[in-house]
């Protein structure tokens, strides 16, 4: 019982970001019918926003130290933040220390810059070329945009730990009336789910409960009607990248402290979420969410030692198999509409 | 006057064997009139230098250009000279190899086994490379060496950690002087028993490849001989990101150690992650939970930021150890580059300045030669204390450290401490238990 819970849990999280990197891929592909595989680019770029925004607040000077010996036995110069100086030692560790969530706040207007800047300056050239063509130009441009990462900040994983106050895990065995210590849980992996159903909701608030969205719902359900009425629907779809774009680098963002960034780290989920996306059923807002945590949960299931001790390798392509199953009993996926990518 | 009588199957036949001649590579062709593979004969010898330049190893392929780059530099005269006025063979004068200015070419394995073997493929054929060292992966280090091998030319390895490269893969033209899984796992676990008791059950989990299953085999079998108990062993895809679902159910196993097989990003967020669960504040059988990663690399470290603290696992070389080869090296690459030097460009700067010593000594570049001089080699100076160059297996024996993740670093390269240097005696294995030919010596001619 104590294993069944505490894979739930995991799958919780880990569907958390398919599902947040799955909703703005439906919303692009919703909104301007464009397949866009440079969205793990996206959560790669929010997650190094965080880097930046930790680089930032860390700039230095130098302080000469007498008393200690650098590795060619000359005097060590140490880095002191400016944020000590200005703010106080303390104040000043303490900015720092939450340099992840400040990150949201610094995350949200380059992100949607990035992603308005993207679909006007290239993927705009690309809605009446085939499906093919929108993939291979993404493709290439997500390779550009990893490398020019790499460029400037290495290969290496690069750490931006969470604030101190959330290190440390959580033991909900105990909570649970199951012995201590049988399952436990990261405070920042509850965090992470907590914001991903924020995100989510609010993002389907925006669209269910303002005119904007009210308009782009239009719009992606008859888009032409919707310019007869006057209405320029491509400035909104153009806003719509852009807030799809914010939602995948706020998900990259807070992703940091689970995992190391680094430049390759968008690639990973890539895929991943693509399948997401055709599980849930293309242009599916409800359906991406809803196959995120699936997929979510059926590969930490999967990653089982009991399971893997009877179906050895299951772990690897559970996401896979589940695709084909839900492809063959609904080609549509689980949410998915008729007319939608079938032309 | 004669006729010519061209008939169209006649065209055929001519232009299919004219074509076969010009696309046979040139590495079985072109060496005919020579002694062996790229037997250098103007005023300079080039080296093929084999490193990640892309892919998640790019950092350390960086680090290990810029060994080899100061090796170039030292062989020619350049510089403070290094380890060459540390080591033991004074063969090597700063005249280059055997008087030819040396030059290199470099290729980028991507740390992938086709890539790397194009690239090595392709500095041997076009350039005329007569060595090939570098690179920062097992099995990229086996494939390159089969593929010099075949082409006659000599194999340097750069970091290799599996014991199948001088084992059950070794060949008669490759040498590694970075040590392996064995080494790690007879290294680590005396360090282990003393500070963590002999009474206690790991968790293995394991990157799901070669060098992940020597490296489990190694560690367990060296600790089990302590009394420590195995009780799980979970293989772990080489593409896993996110080690939750792998590592929440460890603490249900009834383990209180936990031992990370995993090398690269795989570390990094295998270890991240374990710590995150907060394995590290737990008390497991009235102890407290460990964290063992059996191979460090500096990169690796950096990586995971804080999470390596009090961490032990082993390393091959550290810039921090004081014999004078050490120093020598750290002052020199050090002033050039302006940080300390990684492990990887320590084995592939001391490879470097071994090869040309062996030519020097073997007095040719024939590769037979060489392979005749490293074989056996007893050395010093390195930074590895004393050191041979097995004859049976190519592999080097030399002293092993055992580190822990410190807790107070003063800069980002600050970040093992040496605990423990293990002497060579308890490392060295008997040549035989990993099965593998050498087989014979490949000049290519």
């Amino acid at each position: 019982m104590e294993a069944i819970v505490l894979q739930i849990l995991n799958g919780l999280d880990k569907g958390s970001a398919y599902a947040l990197i799955a909703l703005g891929l439906t919303l692009i592909f919703g909104t301007l019918g464009v397949v866009n595989f440079a969205h793990g680019a996206l959560f790669m770029i929010g997650a190094f926003c965080a880097v930046t925004l930790s680089r930032i607040l860390t700039l230095s000077h130098t302080v000469v130290d007498e008393t200690q010996k650098d590795f060619l036995g000359n005097p060590l110069k140490v880095d002191v933040p400016y944020m000590m100086d200005w703010f106080g030692e303390s104040t000043g560790a303490a900015i720092i220390d939450w340099a992840v969530p400040l990150s949201i706040l610094f995350a949200i207007p380059v992100m949607i810059a990035i992603g308005v800047i993207m679909e006007r300056g290239l993927i705009k050239h690309f809605y009446k070329r085939p499906h093919a063509d929108q993939i291979l130009v993404t493709f290439g441009l997500a390779i550009v945009l990893q490398e020019i990462i790499k460029y400037y900040y290495g290969a290496n994983p690069i750490p931006t730990p969470a604030p101190a106050a959330f290190k440390g895990s959580f033991d909900f065995g105990a909570m649970m009336g199951f012995d201590p210590n049988t399952i436990i849980y990261p405070y920042w992996r509850i965090i992470y789910f907590a914001f991903a159903a924020v995100i989510i909701g609010a993002v389907f608030a925006f669209l269910q409960f303002t005119t904007f969205g009210m308009v782009v719902r239009a719009g992606m359900a008859d888009r032409e009607t919707v310019q007869l009425l006057g209405i320029n629907i491509d400035r909104r779809f153009t806003l719509m990248f852009g807030i799809a774009a914010a939602v995948a680098g706020l998900a990259g963002v807070m992703y940091t402290p689970i995992n190391s960034p680094n430049y390759h780290m968008g690639m990973d989920f890539l895929v991943l979420s693509f399948v997401v996306v055709v599980v849930g059923g293309m242009g599916s807002l409800p359906g991406a969410v809803a196959a995120g945590f699936l997929l979510g949960i059926l590969e930490s299931f999967a990653s089982m030692r009991e399971v893997l001790a009877v179906l050895p390798g299951l772990n690897q392509i559970i996401i896979y198999l589940v695709a084909i199953i839900i492809l063959l009993t609904r080609p549509r996926g689980l949410m998915g509409r008729k007319g939608v990518m079938e032309d | 006057m004669s006729k010519m009588n061209l008939t169209r199957r006649g065209v055929l036949k001519t232009g299919a064997i004219a074509g076969t001649g010009v696309a046979a590579p040139t590495i079985f062709t072109a060496q005919s009139a020579a002694a062996f593979t790229n037997e250098p004969t103007g005023s300079s010898v080039t080296l093929g230098f084999n490193v990640p330049q892309t892919g998640p190893y790019a950092d350390e392929g960086a680090d290990e250009l810029r060994a080899y780059e100061l090796a170039v530099e030292h062989l020619n005269g350049g510089g403070d000279g290094g380890l060459m006025n540390t080591f033991s063979s004074k063969a090597l004068q700063g005249n280059g190899i055997m008087g030819k200015k040396v030059e290199y070419v470099t290729g980028d394995t991507q740390t992938k086994s086709d890539a790397a073997r194009a690239s090595a493929r392709s500095m041997i054929e076009k350039d005329g490379a007569v060595m090939i060292t570098g690179g920062s992966s097992s099995g990229v280090a086996v494939a390159v060496q089969a593929l010099c091998q075949e082409a006659g030319v000599i194999f340097m390895a750069g970091l290799t950690h599996s014991n199948d490269t001088t084992g059950k893969d070794k060949k008669a033209n490759g040498f590694r002087h970075f040590f392996n899984s064995y080494m790690s796992g007879a290294a680590l676990a005396p360090i282990l028993a003393n500070n963590y008791g002999t009474d206690r059950k790991a968790y293995h989990l394991t990157a799901d490849y070669n060098w992940g299953y020597t490296t489990e085999e190694a560690v367990r079998t060296s600790t089990e001989a302590m009394g420590w108990e195995t009780v799980a062993a979970v293989k772990t895809p080489l593409t896993q990101t996110d080690f939750s679902s792998y590592i929440a159910p460890v603490l249900q196993s009834g383990a209180d150690v936990l031992v990370l097989n995993h090398y690269g990003g795989n570390m990094v967020n295998s270890l991240t992650n374990a710590v995150q669960f907060g394995l590290r504040d737990k008390l497991v059988n009235n102890k407290n939970f460990e964290i063992v990663v059996p191979l460090y690399s500096r990169l690796m470290a950096k990586g995971a930021g804080a999470n390596v603290k009090g961490i032990f696992g082993s390393t091959n070389w550290h810039w921090s150890l004081q014999d004078e080869g050490s120093k020598a090296f750290v002052q020199s690459f050090g002033t050039k580059y302006g940080f300390p030097p990684s492990q990887a460009a320590h084995t592939c700067y001391v490879q470097a300045l071994l090869y040309a010593d062996a030519v020097e000594r073997a007095g040719s570049f024939n590769p037979c030669a060489v392979a005749e001089a490293l074989e056996g080699f007893e050395f010093d100076g390195m930074g590895n204390g004393k050191t041979l160059y097995r004859a049976e297996d190519h592999q080097c024996f030399k002293d092993v450290l055992v580190v822990k993740g410190k807790e107070n670093p003063t800069s980002e390269f600050d970040l093992l401490e040496i605990v423990e240097v293990t002497p060579t005696s308890q490392v060295t294995y008997d040549a035989s238990i990993f099965g593998g030919e050498l087989g014979s010596c490949n000049p290519g001619a």
